[in-house]
């Protein structure tokens, strides 16, 4: 797009295009050591060092959001700069969501009794926490391309997410109903598993913002099929 | 199932963007000072009780156009339009119309305020004067409810006969204001009407335009985006004497369709 005449108004919007880039690199760096948590043994010093990513998220998203403020109360921004400083709040505020889910998988990854079936449920738990980081890869890409196909893409992976999530249920409560003292256990793993299908869920709402960013629909409750077809449309 | 169905819309009612009728309708409308093509083209409707906003870089013909609305451009020699303009269906661009008449249905009001150098009431009084023929009385009330409507009489009341030039510059305006609507017309034109005032007087006038138009087809042009954006109901994009884009002001300040009309709104103007 043309730059603004004011100068200043493109630095402001820059700015709050790479802080959000660099906020969703550093929760992707925080999910990719949790998951290292998840496939060795989670060490000592791993929820010190998500706990750190945390705090440096949380941080950015005030940062990032008054900063947004201040560019809708200094520059009144209208149309494709408003709608981008709209989803700006939006993305920082699912960013900075998933880096609680994020810091919940690490705590009960190393909280987890190490026994058999916890070690071997990990395996499906790797997989989805691998699907997700997919999904916020390409999340982050998308805002970052302003790419709405890229978006809708993340639609569908989204729904593979939650799939994945009901397999690890239903396995689980056969665990369970075999042998009740793998119930306290199993009950970790759920609470994992939820936590991964929320990276899911809060990539997806990223993707629905680029939408509305780039094209200016909201598509947030809308089918795969309807943001599709929005998003092919003029 | 239709797209409407599976997205979720929004609800809250937008302003007042209700259909409304045409109260001037503007086809084919070319204008030409001299040699200078001004206006090219111009088809737009300006809708009843409705607040229409031109906007546009300078010289893009938006105070040109609000000028033909009441033929102000007759005064001059050497500018004439073509194409059709009506105002209640009737052209207003034929040689038989009279001018008088015209103005007293389409008032105007300028950028400076201009208050005649007579009283504050004199200022109110004169144009209804030179239409209607009303008692003292009558015409006492004429002003008083003029000045009312114009949000001014609490201010003046006190003062009707001192001089109109003696008032601040956002009183002034309401004055002229008072003015425009003590002949009761039917259409206002708004030209820049708070370039020279301060903010307070700005949103009084402002306020003013949004009462206003529950009784008056009022159209108004304006440098200040953010104003076009609060006050309007419709907005059109001027560019170069063309209309680049003209619709209802909360879809054309969130996703206009035009890209030289995104470009225009946020400040990305070459």
């Amino acid at each position: 797009m043309t730059d603004h005449t004011n100068k200043q108004f493109d630095a402001d919007m820059e700015a709050i295009r790479t802080g959000v880039l660099t906020m969703g690199g550093l929760v992707e760096k925080q999910l990719a050591r949790a998951i290292g948590a998840l496939e060795n043994e989670a060490g000592e010093g791993v929820m010190d060092a998500v706990g750190a990513d945390e705090r440096q998220i949380n941080q950015m998203q005030v940062s990032i959001d008054h900063l947004c403020s201040q560019i809708i109360a200094r520059r009144q921004p209208a149309a494709g700069d408003l709608r981008m400083v709209l989803t700006t709040v939006k993305i920082t505020n699912d960013l900075e969501r998933i880096g609680d889910e994020v810091k919940k998988i690490a705590y009960k990854a190393q909280s987890a009794e190490s026994d058999k079936l916890v070690r071997v449920r990990f395996y499906d738990i790797v997989r989805a926490a691998g699907l997700a980081q997919r999904i916020l890869r390409m999340a982050l890409d998308a805002f970052a391309r302003l790419d709405v196909n890229a978006a809708v893409e993340i639609v569908d992976f989204d729904d593979e997410l939650d799939a994945a999530f009901g397999s690890i249920l239903r396995q689980l409560i056969s665990y369970m109903m075999e042998d009740p003292r793998t119930i306290s256990a199993s009950i970790e793993i759920v609470f994992m598993a939820k936590s991964i299908e929320r990276i899911g869920d809060h990539a997806k709402n990223i993707a629905e913002a680029v939408v509305q960013a780039v094209k200016g629909t909201d598509v947030r409750h809308a089918s795969a099929a309807a943001i599709r077809a929005e998003v092919a449309g003029p | 199932m239709s797209r409407e169905i599976l997205i979720a819309r929004p609800d809250v009612a937008s302003r007042n963007v209700a259909p409304a009728p045409p109260k001037m309708s503007i086809r084919h409308l070319d204008f030409h000072y001299g040699a200078f093509h001004a206006l090219k083209d111009i088809s737009l409707d300006v809708g009843e009780r409705r607040v229409t906003a031109f906007i546009g870089p300078s010289g893009c013909g938006k105070s040109t156009l609000l000028r033909v609305l009441n033929r102000m451009y007759s005064l001059y020699p050497g500018q004439r339009a073509t194409g059709e303009v009506t105002l209640n269906g009737e052209d207003l661009l034929g040689p038989g119309v009279d001018l008088n008449m015209l103005r007293a249905k389409v008032g105007m009001v300028f950028q400076k305020p201009t208050p005649f150098p007579m009283s504050i009431y004199d200022n109110v009084a004169f144009g209804v004067s030179l239409y209607e023929d009303l008692t003292p009385r009558q015409m006492d009330e004429r002003v008083e409810w003029a000045l009312t409507k114009a949000a001014i009489f609490d201010e003046v009341k006190d003062k009707l006969k001192q001089s109109g030039m003696a008032l601040s510059g956002g009183q002034q305006q309401r004055l002229c204001i008072a003015r425009a609507v003590a002949v009761q017309p039917e259409v206002v034109l708004f030209d820049e009407p708070t370039s020279a005032l301060d903010p307070i007087s700005t949103a009084k006038i402002e306020e003013l335009i949004a009462e206003l138009k529950s009784d008056y087809t009022i159209a108004i042009v304006t440098h200040n985006m953010q104003q076009a954006a609060r006050v309007s109901d419709y907005t059109a994009y001027m560019y170069l004497g063309q209309l680049v884009e003209f619709g209802e002001t909360d879809e054309l300040f969130l996703k206009p369709r035009q890209k030289a009309t995104e470009d225009y709104i946020t400040g990305r103007f070459g």
